[in-house]
C-alpha cells in the first residue's frame, strides 16, 4: 500500500457548492412545441470537504437529476455548480458517480472493470496496486478474475464502488447505489461505505429513498420536496444527524429524526398518528 | 405472537447483526458456485441424450441418409426413369470423370475463390459503413435511405450493368457478390451499434472514455457477437449471388456446371452441382459458427 505513495495517497475531498440550481425538461408535444417541466428550482447547497451528504426525497422529484448535474452527466438549465470554487465541467473528471446498477462491462473480469476507473495517465504499475488494494478495500480479492454475470449483485455493486474510488475522486456521487439489492445486503453495503470512507475520507453525495441509510451513513441529511404538488422541488429541510459513524441503528434520538424526515416525506407514523400503540405481529410458522 | 415495541427492537437488532453474516456466507457460496454453473459441466446427474456428442452427429446426418436411400430406391425400381433423375452412383461417376478432366477441383477452387473474395470485400466494407452509420446520427440522416433504397433492388437487376461495365471477367462476380455480403453486415452492425446499452455508454462516459476509446471499449465488444451472426448471414448470401453470377456469365465455376449441364442435358452433372452447393456453404457456415460460439463466449 505504501510502494507508491503518489498514487496510494488518499483522495483529496473537495467542497461542492450548488447555487439557485434549476432545471427543465422539455415536453414537447404537436400542440405545445415549447412546453417545459421545472423539475428542480433554486436549490442551494453547500456541502463541505469530506462531508457524506444524504439526499432524500420522494420519488420523480429530482434527487437523481440534481446527483447527475453534480458530475456533469447532465447539465442546469440555470444556476451553477462548482466544485472547490471552479465550475463543474462535462463528465468532470474530478467526480465519480456509483449508479443505481453495477453497469459493469459484461465481457470484462471484476478486476478488468475495477480497472476501468483508472485515470488516464496514471503509470501502470502504480495504477495496478491501486485496484488490487481497493478490491481487497471492497472484500473481492478472492472474485476478481470473475465475470460480472457470475457474481451476486452485491458483489457487482461493490465491484461498482471500487471502480468509482478507482477514479480517485474528490466528490463521489452515489446515486441510490444499494436500491436494488437486497435488505440483508444493503445493511453490509452501508458498513461498507462507511468503512471506505474512513480509509478514502471523500466527500461523498447519496442520492437515496431510504431515509433509515440516509441517517446511517450521512453527517447531513437533504430532503428535496416540492411547495406545489406541481412545481419544482427544492430543498426543504436540512437535517444534521448527531452521532459518529457507526451509529446504532434502533437509537431513540434517530428514530425521532426518522419520523421528522418521513413526516417531510408526506408519509405519517400509522401508529402515532392514529393514537394508536406501536405494535408488530410476527408470524407464526408455517408462514 | 405479538410483541410490545421495545422487546421487538432488541430483536431486530440480533437480527441484524446475523443477517449480514448471512449475507456474507451467501455472496461466498455464490462466488464458489458461479464458475462451476458457467462452465460445461451439467448439474449432477444423468446427461440427457440430446446433449450427447455422437446423438447428435447421428441425429444431424439421419435425413441426409434417409434421401440417399430413398434416392437410391426410387432410381434403381424404375419408379422415375433414369433420364429424370440419375441413380447416386452416376452422380458419382459423374464427379469422377469432371475430376478426372481436372475440371472439378478447378470449378470448386474458382467458385469458392470467389465467394471469399466477395465475402471479404462486402462484409470489411459492411462493417466499416454499419459502423459509421451505426454511431452518427448526421451520417445515418444522410446515408441510411439510399442505402435501404439500394439493399431493395433485387440481385439479378446487377448483372446486366456489371457486365456492360465490367466484362465478362472476375470483377463483375467479385463486385456482385460483395453486394450480397455487405447488406446483412452493414444492416446488423448500424442497428446494433444504435441499440448498445445507453447505460453502459454513459458509465464509460463518466470514466472518461470518449471518441476512439469509447468505442473500442464499449461500443464494439458489445456488439461482436451481433456482429458475428451479421458475418454469418452474408457468408450464406455471398454463395446466393456467387450462382447468380455465374449463372449469367461465366467459363467455369459451379454456377457455369449448373448452367452448362443445363443446356446439354446433363442431370447427373446438376444434382453434383446442387449437392456440391450444399455441402461447400454448409461447410463455411459451420466455420463461421465455431467461431461466432467462440465470440459469444468471450464476449457476451
Amino acid at each position: 500500500m505504501s510502494a507508491d505513495s503518489a498514487i496510494a495517497a488518499p483522495p483529496r475531498a473537495a467542497s461542492v457548492g450548488f447555487s439557485d440550481v434549476g432545471r427543465a425538461f422539455s415536453i414537447r408535444s404537436r400542440r405545445k412545441p415549447d412546453a417545459t417541466r421545472d423539475v428542480l428550482s433554486g436549490v442551494r447547497l453547500e456541502v463541505g470537504a469530506g462531508e457524506i451528504v444524504a439526499i432524500i426525497g420522494a420519488s420523480g422529484c429530482g434527487k437523481s437529476t440534481l446527483l447527475r448535474i453534480a458530475g456533469g452527466l447532465d447539465a442546469p438549465t440555470s444556476g451553477a455548480v462548482s466544485i472547490d470554487g471552479n465550475p463543474v465541467r462535462h463528465f468532470d473528471p474530478r467526480t465519480a458517480v456509483g449508479f443505481q446498477e453495477p453497469r459493469l462491462l459484461p465481457w470484462r473480469s471484476i478486476a478488468d472493470n475495477v480497472a476501468l476507473g483508472v485515470p488516464r495517465g496514471t503509470p501502470r504499475v502504480g495504477a495496478r496496486q491501486n485496484v488490487d488494494r481497493l478490491i481487497e478495500l471492497v472484500g473481492l480479492t478472492e472474485s476478481a478474475g470473475l465475470r460480472p454475470r457470475e457474481v451476486s449483485g452485491g458483489m457487482a455493486q461493490r465491484a461498482a464502488l471500487a471502480r468509482a474510488l478507482c477514479r480517485r475522486p474528490g466528490v463521489l456521487l452515489l446515486d441510490e447505489p444499494f436500491g436494488a439489492l437486497d435488505a440483508l445486503t444493503r445493511l453490509k453495503m452501508q458498513d461498507l461505505l462507511i468503512d471506505i470512507h474512513t480509509a478514502e475520507p471523500t466527500t461523498i453525495l447519496l442520492v437515496t429513498h431510504d431515509v433509515d441509510e440516509a441517517l446511517q451513513l450521512a453527517d447531513r441529511v437533504v430532503l428535496l420536496a416540492r411547495s406545489e404538488p406541481e412545481g419544482p422541488a427544492s430543498v426543504s429541510q436540512i437535517v444534521t444527524v448527531p452521532g459518529h459513524r457507526p451509529r446504532d441503528r434502533g437509537s431513540a434520538e434517530l428514530a425521532e429524526l426518522r419520523a421528522r424526515l418521513l413526516d417531510g416525506l408526506g408519509v405519517d407514523r400509522h401508529g402515532t398518528a392514529h393514537g394508536v400503540a406501536a405494535v408488530t405481529t410476527i408470524p407464526h410458522y408455517p408462514y | 405472537m405479538t410483541y410490545q415495541t421495545t422487546p421487538d427492537q432488541r430483536v431486530q437488532v440480533v437480527a441484524s447483526s446475523v443477517g449480514s453474516s448471512f449475507a456474507e456466507a451467501r455472496d461466498v457460496a455464490e462466488a464458489v458456485g458461479a464458475p462451476r454453473s458457467t462452465g460445461s459441466a451439467r448439474p449432477v446427474g444423468r446427461r440427457r441424450l440430446t446433449d450427447r456428442r455422437w446423438f447428435v452427429i447421428a441425429g444431424g446426418a439421419l435425413i441426409p441418409v434417409l434421401i440417399l436411400a430413398a434416392w437410391q430406391i426410387v432410381s434403381t425400381t424404375g419408379l422415375v426413369p433414369l433420364s429424370q433423375l440419375p441413380s447416386p452412383a452416376m452422380v458419382w461417376l459423374a464427379a469422377v470423370d469432371l475430376a478426372q478432366r481436372g475440371l472439378l477441383g478447378l470449378y470448386i477452387a474458382i467458385s469458392t475463390q470467389r465467394v471469399l473474395i466477395g465475402f471479404a470485400v462486402g462484409g470489411g466494407l459492411g462493417l466499416l459503413v454499419g459502423a459509421v452509420v451505426g454511431l452518427s446520427r448526421l451520417s445515418d440522416i444522410l446515408l441510411a435511405p439510399t442505402l435501404g433504397a439500394i439493399r431493395a433492388v433485387p440481385s439479378l437487376a446487377w448483372i446486366p450493368l456489371l457486365i456492360l461495365w465490367f466484362k465478362i471477367g472476375e470483377e463483375s462476380k467479385v463486385i456482385l457478390i460483395s453486394i450480397g455480403a455487405f447488406f446483412p453486415v452493414y444492416t446488423i452492425v448500424a442497428a446494433s451499434l444504435r441499440h448498445v446499452d445507453r447505460h453502459l455508454i454513459e458509465a464509460g462516459r463518466a470514466f472518461g472514455l470518449s471518441g476512439v476509446r469509447l468505442f473500442a471499449t464499449v461500443q464494439l465488444p458489445a456488439v461482436v457477437p451481433s456482429v458475428i451472426s451479421g458475418l454469418r448471414l452474408a457468408l450464406a448470401q455471398a454463395w446466393l449471388f456467387l450462382v447468380a453470377a455465374e449463372l449469367i456469365a461465366s467459363s467455369m465455376g459451379l454456377g457455369f456446371l449448373l448452367l452448362d449441364s443445363g443446356q446439354n442435358g446433363r442431370i447427373d452433372r446438376i444434382i453434383l452441382a446442387i449437392i456440391l452447393l450444399a455441402i461447400l456453404g454448409k461447410l463455411t457456415d459451420s466455420i463461421v459458427g465455431l467461431f461466432e460460439r467462440w465470440a459469444i463466449r468471450r464476449w457476451a
